[in-house]
């Protein structure tokens, strides 16, 4: 793995839609007074003119970036994951998404990661949220090079995409140069033994893991499911075709993220079975994000041991 | 525009009002009581106020029009009819399955529906967008938005209402179908407002007051003109209006009449 430096996610999220702005006037920005950490400020005070505070009201936030998205724009509505998925749940089900408008939710400050602010901050809900609803694309980069990939990929998507992008500093390993397709998963790395499927953050701890179990003799495949929805079917199967065993590791809760669209899908074919790590149906909790990803098993050493555990 | 004289305006309400009081006695579901009272204010906006075009319904530099109390679709749905955005006929299909017409108004489906809309209080919100919008593309149409007086029990109302306030949204007009009645009971028995004028005009709408039955009264509140902030028409009406039966009655909040109501009703409409 060849690590390139440290970079925040969302930092790429703020640079990269200022990129946009310069080159389509279409682009408009949205955030409910968190332009600072979400990086939206960036945008804010290149395009000042196409930028909407809509100050600490998530649910107006939605319903304004549908009305600009009505009027041909193609607004970037931010704000932290647990606002946009959960504050505002209904609106983006009603307003944006069951009359498909072109409306991106840019979310940063998911998962446990957030930190300190502690568990009422820390969305672990939201992918399994935003994937029930028809008509929702759900977008996790897996870093900051992935972030900016995917922001032009949403920007050009026509439809409502939901683009939830981590806090902290994460080392950036996603090369310039790889293919970003809104559902087609990456492989990044190939063996026989088992296939660890993973998003965000996580994705890295996969790589990671299948370095230590190449060490101990054990080959495993490493997919970087960028996509939770549509989930990459087609590559699951013949995935499942020649790896019966398969890892799904995720920083939000096992229940209804990329564990579940997984399981979903191999549950029809009978081909792998499927274990799931990721926040086991609890609340997040302050500490350091190191210190959280250790305290909830979303580590490399737990996916080594759990494929360890699989393979024995 | 199409001319249309006042006299023909009352006669295009009464009809109107029979095709609501039909679509909803057909469909066997619906909500008569809100539809009868926004009766004026849709057919004033859509024959004397609006810049569309029915042959061009997507047209980019039309005025807009959000229902945000999705509930009284079948009003509209009788006004976009009659306004020539799809046929008559199509009235008696409402709330069908496989129908144009969906229980609450649905872009996709429904040619001259500008926003899905239906669950309360997000309307405004829509709006708000699309007023921006009209600014930053320079094209400069207007935003109408009607909202049902319960609905304003909702919390994005306000912060819709803020928004509006502080972007100086000009081409933005609300209008407050203020009827007094909700599913519940009366407004002020369910969730009190208290004074409902004070509340808006402190939220930085420019405030008017008329008789929501009244087409003069309405017609002159939408011409006058606004600076720098949102408009908002309160518009005082009976929920059910023009039925005698339903008039004021909670009870036809969301109740279909049946066949022997829908014939006093009509009886009522046709001898006006």
């Amino acid at each position: 793995m060849n690590v390139k430096e440290i970079k925040a996610p969302r930092v790429a999220y703020g640079e990269t839609l200022v990129a946009l702005g310069e080159e389509t006037h279409s682009i408009v920005v949205l955030d409910a007074d968190l332009a600072h950490a979400t990086t939206t400020n960036l945008f804010g005070e290149k395009f000042p003119e196409r930028f909407f505070n809509m100050g600490i009201a998530e649910q107006n936030l939605m319903g304004v970036a549908s009305g600009l998205s009505l009027a041909g724009f193609v607004p970037f509505a931010s704000t932290f994951a647990i606002f946009g998925s959960g504050r505002a749940f209904e609106q983006v089900r009603n307003t944006i998404c069951y009359p498909k408008l072109n409306v991106k939710i840019g979310v940063t400050h998911a998962g446990v990661t957030v930190g300190e602010d502690g568990g009422s901050h820390q969305a672990i809900e939201d992918i399994s949220l935003m994937r029930s609803i028809p008509n929702m694309t759900v977008v996790v980069p897996a870093d900051a090079v992935e972030t900016a990939k995917a922001v032009r990929a949403a920007a050009a998507y026509d439809g409502p995409v939901y683009l939830r992008i981590a806090r902290p500093p994460a080392p950036v390993f996603i090369g310039e140069d790889s293919e970003f397709v809104i559902g087609k998963a990456n492989v990044l790395r190939e063996g026989k033994d088992i296939c660890l499927c993973a998003a965000g953050l996580m994705v890295f701890k996969a790589m990671e893991a299948a370095e230590v179990l190449q060490a101990s003799g054990i080959e495993a495949t490493v997919v970087n499911f960028h996509t939770i929805k549509p989930i990459d079917k087609q590559l699951l199967l013949e995935l499942a075709q020649k790896i019966d065993k398969m890892i799904t590791v995720e920083e939000h809760s096992v229940i209804g993220g990329l564990g579940s669209a997984v399981a979903e899908v191999l549950s029809e074919c009978r081909l792998a079975t499927v274990k799931r790590i990721g926040v086991e149906d609890k609340f997040g909790q302050s500490g350091t994000p190191d210190q959280l990803l250790e305290a909830y098993g979303l580590t490399s050493a737990n996916i080594v041991a759990t494929a360890k555990a699989m393979l024995t | 525009m199409e001319p249309i004289e006042q006299e023909d305006l009352v006669k295009l309400n009464q009809a109107i009002r029979r095709d609501i009081v039909q679509m909803i006695g057909i469909a066997k579901s619906g909500h008569p009581g809100g539809s009868l009272s926004c009766v004026e204010i849709l057919s004033v906006l859509y024959f004397r106020i609006m810049n569309i075009d029915p042959k061009n319904p997507k047209g980019e530099a039309r005025d807009r029009f959000i229902l945000s109390k999705g509930h009284a679709a079948p009003a509209l749905y009788s006004v976009l009819a009659h306004r020539g955005f799809f046929p008559m006929e199509e009235l008696l299909t409402l709330r069908k399955f496989g129908s144009r017409l969906q229980g609450h108004p649905d872009m996709k489906k429904t040619p001259g529906i500008d926003a899905s809309t239906g669950s309360l209080g997000q309307g405004l919100s829509i709006s708000v967008g699309l007023a921006l919008g009209s600014r930053l593309s320079g094209k400069g149409y207007q935003v109408y938005t009607l909202v049902g007086d319960g609905e304003i029990q909702e919390g994005q109302f306000w912060e819709a209402s803020m928004a509006a306030a502080h972007y100086k949204l000009s081409k933005l007009t609300l209008v407050l179908d203020y009827n007094g009645l909700q599913i519940d009971g009366k407004n002020e028995e369910v969730m009190s407002f208290g004074n409902i004028r004070n509340k808006l005009e402190s939220f930085g709408f420019e405030v008017f007051e008329v008789d929501g039955h009244s087409l003069e009264q309405l017609e002159a509140a939408f011409k006058s003109t606004v600076k720098d902030r949102p408009k908002c028409i309160i518009a005082h009406t009976h929920k059910g209006q023009g039925v005698s039966f339903m008039k004021d009655q909670v009870g036809w909040h969301g109740k279909a009449p049946n066949d022997e109501e829908v014939a006093r009703a009509l009886s009522e409409l046709e001898g006006f």
